[in-house]
């Protein structure tokens, strides 16, 4: 069965999906219940499983997805929501402290099927507290897996493939995705969950990005396509692992690197991603690999400025432009 | 309380007592290493809890929980290599001292940063309550534990679900070194549940039967859905805070003070002279305690060979567990591996 829909709806289905399948599998965070959550994904689960399977927390996001760490460690499949990832800060001691690491320090007797959802990102005017990106404080932590799913159909899959693994995962969304619509397709057969996906094929160049950046990645390489430059984009879907082999196979052809990321440029996701194609692809680059990154500094109130410290579609056709060693273009085109 | 039971739980003191007290020298021989947190002072606590519990409870403790594993049942072997850094240890070398575990014995694991017992603690008790099962959650934590938010965040959540978790304050009065009334507006720990509306108690912690008696009471309560409670057990610490502290900022009268009250003196104490066999206890009936008392003296359970012949035993015991840590092989990187993809599960990832 295929249908567009919201990103927000095939993370919902995703999550009735398999609280159906396995009653193992309960949800709990701020508002998830009654209220519906607060960007619709858990609406009508509270109605169709009741308050144990769909549980409505307390804003104590240290102990809540501690919670989920306990339930992890007997067997249950805790799908905890943090409203925001700015807010997991609270939460870290559960997620890097004791999820990444109890299997490990118990030796390796304990499950972890813990999955912690959270949406992440710059937003709309959410000011700097509430509009961070922290990718690159969980990939630098072993024993957790992050999916970054950039479309619906994503979503759906890798959302049913966290709650079934026995590792603990981290799904990163983006605040700005949930109204996103694209296709769905349940009964398709999806691919591994960390398996990088070639969203456009090129020539020229590489554009390895992920979430929300897939898309303006996609429509920069429209841009770029009409001054004749093709420019390949791969949608990562994962953080940890990476797959580089991927990735690797599209700057062997290509030749040239540009890593788009909504994080901060410094010791960000690309960061990691530069380096560690560098050292695989050294001898195959044209050119010095690039990052299209956020601005360091934290994210300002004020509208236009926001939209300044993050890519948007000419920031990413101006850095591909340059790698290519080509002039940016004329000033006064479209954002 | 039977006779065998208190043996039994005079057997566990002394079997901690002298664990510990080996463990302090194989780290001064530089066999164990990292931090060492020991529990002399403290082993009615652990014994008189643990020993009240049924073997389907959780347990989740902290970093100062060799004790709390031995007497839950995990072979002093196993807890000893595991404090060697071996193979054959309890978490197989990759936990040391703070990460003791053993999931057979729903031993949920020693828990190093402080506050984190508590929502581990709420997260079993939400499975078992959401099963609607039987077993309840022992948390341990210390007096320094309490000022952590997770503390706050976690009880609040367990009254409000009513989760079957006894919460269990070792309060030995100090964090590492900043006595209780320096770091607590309300020392009386047991006294915090109330936020809550919590029921809670607070029990001599250097009286394994005084403790014994409160756990059973409270875990049978709990066990009938009365919810989660809170059990202050007011307790000290021989030793500092670890190897690395020689606890120099305590007053040589408060430390002489405790040590008058030394939990394992006051079980032999309590023991020989006066605890009937069960089968005494049966066949007196009831109202008998000051008969069983006469008889069991007269049947000479005085005797001092019972006490030396727990101590030879348990000495027996530690030597042994020292001499398996030794020869158990060091863990491969490989093994490092194996435990970091444990929950793999053959399932691609790319």
């Amino acid at each position: 069965m295929s249908g567009e829909v919201f990103y927000w709806q095939a993370l919902n289905r995703a999550l009735d999906a398999e609280l159906a399948l396995d009653e193992g599998v309960f949800i709990l965070g701020e508002d998830v219940g009654l209220y519906g959550g607060s960007y619709r994904v858990t609406e009508g689960l509270y109605a169709k499983y009741g308050e144990w399977r769909v549980r409505d927390t307390p804003i104590s996001e240290g102990s809540f997805t501690g919670l989920g760490v306990g339930a992890a460690l007997i067997g249950l499949r805790p799908v905890v929501e943090i409203m925001t990832v700015n807010f997991s800060l609270l939460a870290l001691d559960a997620i890097i402290n004791m999820a990444a690491k109890v299997p490990f320090m118990a030796g390796g007797q304990f499950p972890m099927p813990l999955v912690v959802r959270m949406p992440g990102g710059v937003a709309k005017q959410l000011a700097a507290q509430h509009s961070q990106r922290l990718e690159h404080t969980l990939m630098n932590v072993p024993g957790l897996r992050i999916a970054v799913p950039a479309t619906p159909q994503d979503a759906y899959w890798q959302l049913r493939q966290a709650i079934r693994a026995e590792e603990p995962v981290i799904v990163l969304e983006h605040e700005l995705l949930y109204f996103a619509k694209g296709p769905l397709d349940e009964g398709a057969a999806p691919p591994p969950m960390h398996r990088a996906l070639l969203r456009r094929p090129g020539r020229d160049l590489t554009i390895v990005t992920y979430s929300r950046m897939v898309d303006l990645s996609l429509q920069a390489a429209e841009r770029l396509a009409e001054k004749g430059i093709e420019a390949e984009v791969i949608d990562l879907r994962s953080l940890r692992p990476v797959d580089w082999d991927t990735c690797v196979a599209s700057v062997q052809k290509t030749h040239r690197l540009l890593v788009v990321e909504e994080d901060c440029g410094f010791a960000g996701a690309g960061a990691e991603l530069v380096a560690g194609l560098t050292e695989r692809c050294f001898y195959h680059l044209d050119a010095p690999p690039r990052r299209e990154a956020g601005l360091d500094m934290p994210t300002p109130y004020n509208g236009t400025l926001e939209a300044l410290t993050i890519p948007r579609p000419s920031s990413i056709v101006a850095a591909a432009r340059a790698l290519l060693g080509q002039a940016a273009e004329p000033a006064g085109g479209p954002s | 309380m039977d006779r065998e039971t208190m043996l039994t739980m005079l057997r566990d003191m002394l079997l901690a007592r002298a664990f510990e007290e080996r463990a302090a020298q194989e780290y001064t021989k530089g066999n164990i290493a990292g931090f060492l947190h020991l529990y002399p002072g403290e082993e009615a606590v652990a014994v008189g809890v643990i020993r009240a519990s049924e073997p389907g409870d959780y347990i989740v403790s902290t970093y100062r929980e060799h004790v709390h594993a031995l007497v839950r049942g995990i072979p002093p072997r196993a807890v000893m290599a595991e404090l060697f850094g071996r193979r054959d240890g309890c978490s197989r070398g990759m936990g040391g001292s703070m990460h003791l575990f053993d999931a057979e014995r729903r031993f949920m694991g020693g828990y190093a940063i402080v506050g984190e017992t508590y929502p581990v603690a709420i997260g079993i008790a939400y499975g078992i309550a959401m099963r609607a099962l039987d077993d309840v959650v022992i948390c341990f934590f210390g007096d320094g534990a309490v000022n952590q938010g997770t503390f706050h965040e976690s009880l609040n959540m367990a009254a409000l679900w009513r989760l079957p978790v006894l919460f269990v304050c070792e309060n030995n009065r100090y964090q590492i070194g900043t006595e209780i009334h320096r770091h607590s507006a309300v020392a009386e720990v047991h006294r915090r549940a109330c936020a809550y509306g919590m029921a809670s108690g607070k029990v001599d912690g250097m009286d394994v039967l005084a403790v014994h008696r409160a756990t059973r009471e409270a875990l049978q309560r709990i066990r009938g859905g009365g919810g989660p409670e809170l059990l202050e057990c007011e307790t000290y610490r021989f030793r500092g805070h670890s190897m690395a502290d020689p606890g120099a900022y305590r007053p040589k009268v408060e430390v002489q003070s405790f040590k008058e009250k030394d939990p394992v003196k006051l079980a032999i104490r309590e023991t020989l002279p006066y605890y009937p066999t069960a089968a005494e206890m049966a066949a007196a009936g009831p109202d008998s305690i000051a008969t069983l008392k006469r008889q069991a003296s007269d049947a000479g359970h005085l005797d001092g060979d019972v006490l030396a012949d727990l101590q030879r035993e348990v000495a027996d015991i530690v030597e042994d567990a020292v001499r398996f840590a030794e020869q158990s092989p060091e863990p491969t990187l490989d093994d490092a591996w194996a435990a970091l993809e444990c929950n793999r599960r053959g399932e691609a990832l790319l």
